[in-house]
């Protein structure tokens, strides 16, 4: 028996969506992980299709992910970045956007500074568009991933204890975890500095540890945050010296812990200041496992909201194997 | 002059009377000639017949942004004193944050003047605290007060030097004039461009905490005192400033507080979606801060209801919610709002209604208006208290359309303004 998950226009958040969404992608990431797999690593499951990759804050790891799920389902793409374009003049987001859409395009990948962006530009015009991370609001394909992954390693995410690590307050990841988590049934938690820590967090559903050595006496899971240097000088927290000492997360205290902890991290690490390196690159790190089903989880995304059927999946990445 | 206007059969309610009853009001010579009952219509009076209607003194709007000088394409003098009209306000005070801001003599000459030349509503200058609404340097108060300024205020921002605040209340005390504060810690509310809460968090937008108000009107409330100085909280949006305000009162501080139709009816929840004409400062709060500013209101703890009215250009509103400004009109929406949430809500009637929207603003201000009595300025509003209708942005006398009322039921419809004893709209033909 198969239902029949229907998805919107875009993909701007896991808030919004049902657990059988999330589900099903994560389902249908399963068979595209292995294209990147194969010596040829390419279907024609959107070929003729053109995406637009708009990324007005800098990234590498997103829109190297995002390019390759786009080539490797043989879509046309064009990178546009905040520095060498139209947007350095002064264009607005919706201006821009018109003007890509004049030239026929059939998909958008925005990333943007500021929360809620790419509601706004999804709002404005026909293409899809895909949230690849808007301000402090959510960054769903990278909560997706990460779901993967803890699907991968615990064999589900059910009734896993997930702790979300570092400053929550300015992170898009914390919150697409905190949703998509929740929702599929995972207990959720949260730990950081007070001063990034969100007032109301709560009421997601989730619960805060001060100290990260309750969190991992409770955690199956770690996703360590990336800890943005500007947050010193912006004086959240006094040094990095003084943060890697109380929440940094590292060999001594994880080897306290009753349990083996998978670790998770979304990059770029900060090794020394949130994570040592020998947890980063230890046996229980899957952090560069992450970045794999990052493509996967890509390619499903793109794939699904193109209009391709979720039950078609495993014909569509056959199509050019003759 | 205009011919003399007979208003046949209203409901009269004048709070600064304390009357309530059908009677017949005469205007002549811009001013209250007479009221009772059976009036006799003088020769070349028109008489109206306003029966089933409220006949009240024009509303009084001790804060509004009429961005002129150099913001017209958001609101002229004119466009603005026209939706004042329209909204049932014959009264308002326009804050100096204009570009350049009012802040020297020439500047509140200009206001007046503007306003008196458009002639729909009394346009009133506030004057600067600070040169350039800069903080720094006291402007000549004494001079911005001779030039016609009602008040003094920096709005849009604190002055967020004590020293300075301190010496302007004291000085501006010789005159007779209040400080109307714009109350924000800017350090506690650096970044936030909305109420900090589970909304904020949820949409992952920065949040202004309740205490960036909380601490500033405290503050704001000690100076005062201390100065003896007339202060004037605008826009009170949470509770705790409710309760510096309340202790303060009792304390026997010269203070006094208004609230918005905003802050009266809508949560933060209206943020959702990043709706940017949900976006103003202070923001809307939690739905405990909007019962606490309305039982404020009707204790009396919170004086006067002010619109707040910020035009912006649609432009600058349809981006994303951290880049769009502060701000939403009200003139046009401000009576039926109240008298929907406060009236048939059931909190307050509508001599209260019209005590708070009139009467005290007038009296905070030091203005000729909020009164029928014999003698006074022929500043009257008549409104039919039972209509409804449908707010559309498209269909406002101002020449922005940011509201976060567009598309609401709103109860309450101005029918007729008159300023002076001149009919300033006339809305008669409307639905």
């Amino acid at each position: 028996m198969t239902k029949t998950v229907e998805f919107g226009k875009d993909l701007t958040g896991l808030e919004g969506l049902s657990v059988d969404q999330i589900s099903t992608i994560l389902d249908v990431a399963e068979p595209f992980k292995e294209i990147s797999e194969r010596p040829i690593k390419k279907v024609p499951v959107l070929r003729g299709k053109t995406i637009v990759n708009l990324f007005y804050e800098p990234s590498t790891r997103t829109r190297v992910s995002f390019e390759f799920a786009e080539k490797r389902l043989s879509a046309d793409t064009v990178n546009i970045s905040g520095s060498g374009s139209s947007i350095v003049k002064g264009e607005s987001l919706v201006d821009t956007a018109r003007n890509l859409e004049a030239m026929r395009i059939d998909m958008v990948v925005i990333r943007h500074g500021s929360s809620g962006a790419a509601r706004f530009l999804a709002d404005r015009i026909p293409s899809n568009v895909i949230n690849a991370g808007d301000g402090q609001h959510e960054h769903p394909t990278q909560g997706l991933l990460d779901m993967l992954t803890i699907r991968d390693h615990m064999g589900g995410i059910e009734g896993r204890r997930v702790c979300i690590v570092g400053d929550i307050l300015h992170s898009r990841v914390a919150r697409s975890n905190i949703y998509g988590l929740t929702k599929l049934g995972a207990d959720v938690a949260v730990c950081g500095p007070p001063t990034l820590i969100p007032h109301g967090i709560e009421e997601l559903g989730v619960q805060v540890f001060k100290r990260v050595e309750e969190a991992i006496e409770w955690a199956e899971v770690l996703n360590v945050l990336r800890l943005q240097l500007e947050r010193m000088k912006a004086g959240y927290i006094p040094s990095l010296r003084e943060y890697n000492r109380f929440f940094g997360i590292s060999v001594a205290r994880l080897e306290k812990a009753p349990r083996d902890i998978l670790i998770l991290h979304p990059g770029p690490m900060n090794r020394g200041v949130e994570i040592d390196s020998h947890v980063a690159d230890g046996p229980h790190s899957v952090i560069l496992r992450q970045v794999t089903n990052g493509v996967a989880i890509r390619m499903a995304v793109l794939y699904l909201l193109a209009g391709g059927s979720p039950e078609r999946a495993e014909a569509a990445k056959m199509e050019n194997r003759s | 002059m205009s011919r003399p206007v007979l208003l046949r059969g209203g409901r009269v309610i004048d709070p600064s009377q304390k009357l309530d009853e059908i009677l017949d009001l005469l205007l002549a010579d811009g001013c209250v000639a007479a009221f009772g009952k059976g009036l006799q219509a003088p020769d070349g009076c028109e008489a109206l017949d306003v029966s089933g209607l409220v006949v009240a003194p024009g509303l009084v709007d001790l804060h509004v942004h009429l961005r002129e000088p150099g913001e017209e394409h958001k609101e002229t003098i004119a466009s603005g004193a026209r939706a004042a009209a329209a909204g049932g306000f014959t009264s308002i005070c326009a804050m100096p944050n204009t570009r350049p801001p009012i802040d020297d003599p020439a500047a509140v000459g200009f206001v007046r003047a503007a306003g008196e030349q458009a002639g729909f509503a009394h346009v009133y200058p506030v004057g600067a605290v600070s040169i350039g609404l800069k903080g720094e340097e006291m402007t000549e108060i004494g001079e911005l007060m001779a030039a016609g300024a009602v008040a003094i205020s920096d709005d849009g921002r604190p002055v967020a030097d004590s020293g300075l605040l301190s010496r302007a209340m004291e000085y501006a005390s010789a005159f007779d004039i209040a400080y109307f504060s714009h109350s924000e810690d800017l350090g506690l509310s650096a970044g936030g461009v909305m109420n900090e809460g589970a909304v904020s968090t949820s949409l992952g937008l920065r949040g202004i905490p309740n205490a960036a108000e909380d601490t500033a009107v405290a503050r704001d409330c000690i100076v005062a005192e201390l100065t003896g100085g007339q202060l004037h909280i605008l826009h009170v949006s949470t509770r705790g400033a409710v309760e510096i305000v309340r202790a303060a009162k009792a304390r026997g501080v010269n203070v006094t507080a208004e609230a918005t139709p905003h802050h009266l009816s809508l949560t933060d929840e209206a943020v959702r979606g990043y709706r940017t004409e949900a976006k103003m400062n202070p923001p809307l709060r939690s739905a405990a801060d909007v019962a606490a500013v309305r039982d404020a209101l009707v204790e009396g703890v919170i004086d006067s209801i002010a619109t707040d009215h910020a035009p912006h250009h649609y432009e600058d509103k349809d981006r994303e919610f951290d880049y769009a400004p502060f701000g939403i009109v009200g003139l046009e929406t401000a009576l039926g709002v109240c008298v929907r949430e406060l009236v048939v809500g059931g909190h307050l009637d509508l001599p209260e209604l019209i005590d708070r929207l009139s009467c005290r603003p007038a009296k905070i201000a030091g203005l000729p208006a909020g009164s029928l009595a014999e003698g006074s300025v022929a500043d009257v509003v008549v409104f039919d208290p039972e209509s409804r209708w449908t707010c559309q942005p498209e269909e406002f006398y101002s020449l922005s359309r940011n509201t976060p009322f567009a598309g609401q039921e709103l109860v309450g419809r101005v029918v007729m303004t008159l300023v002076s004893g001149r009919t300033v709209h006339d809305g008669r033909g409307d639905r």
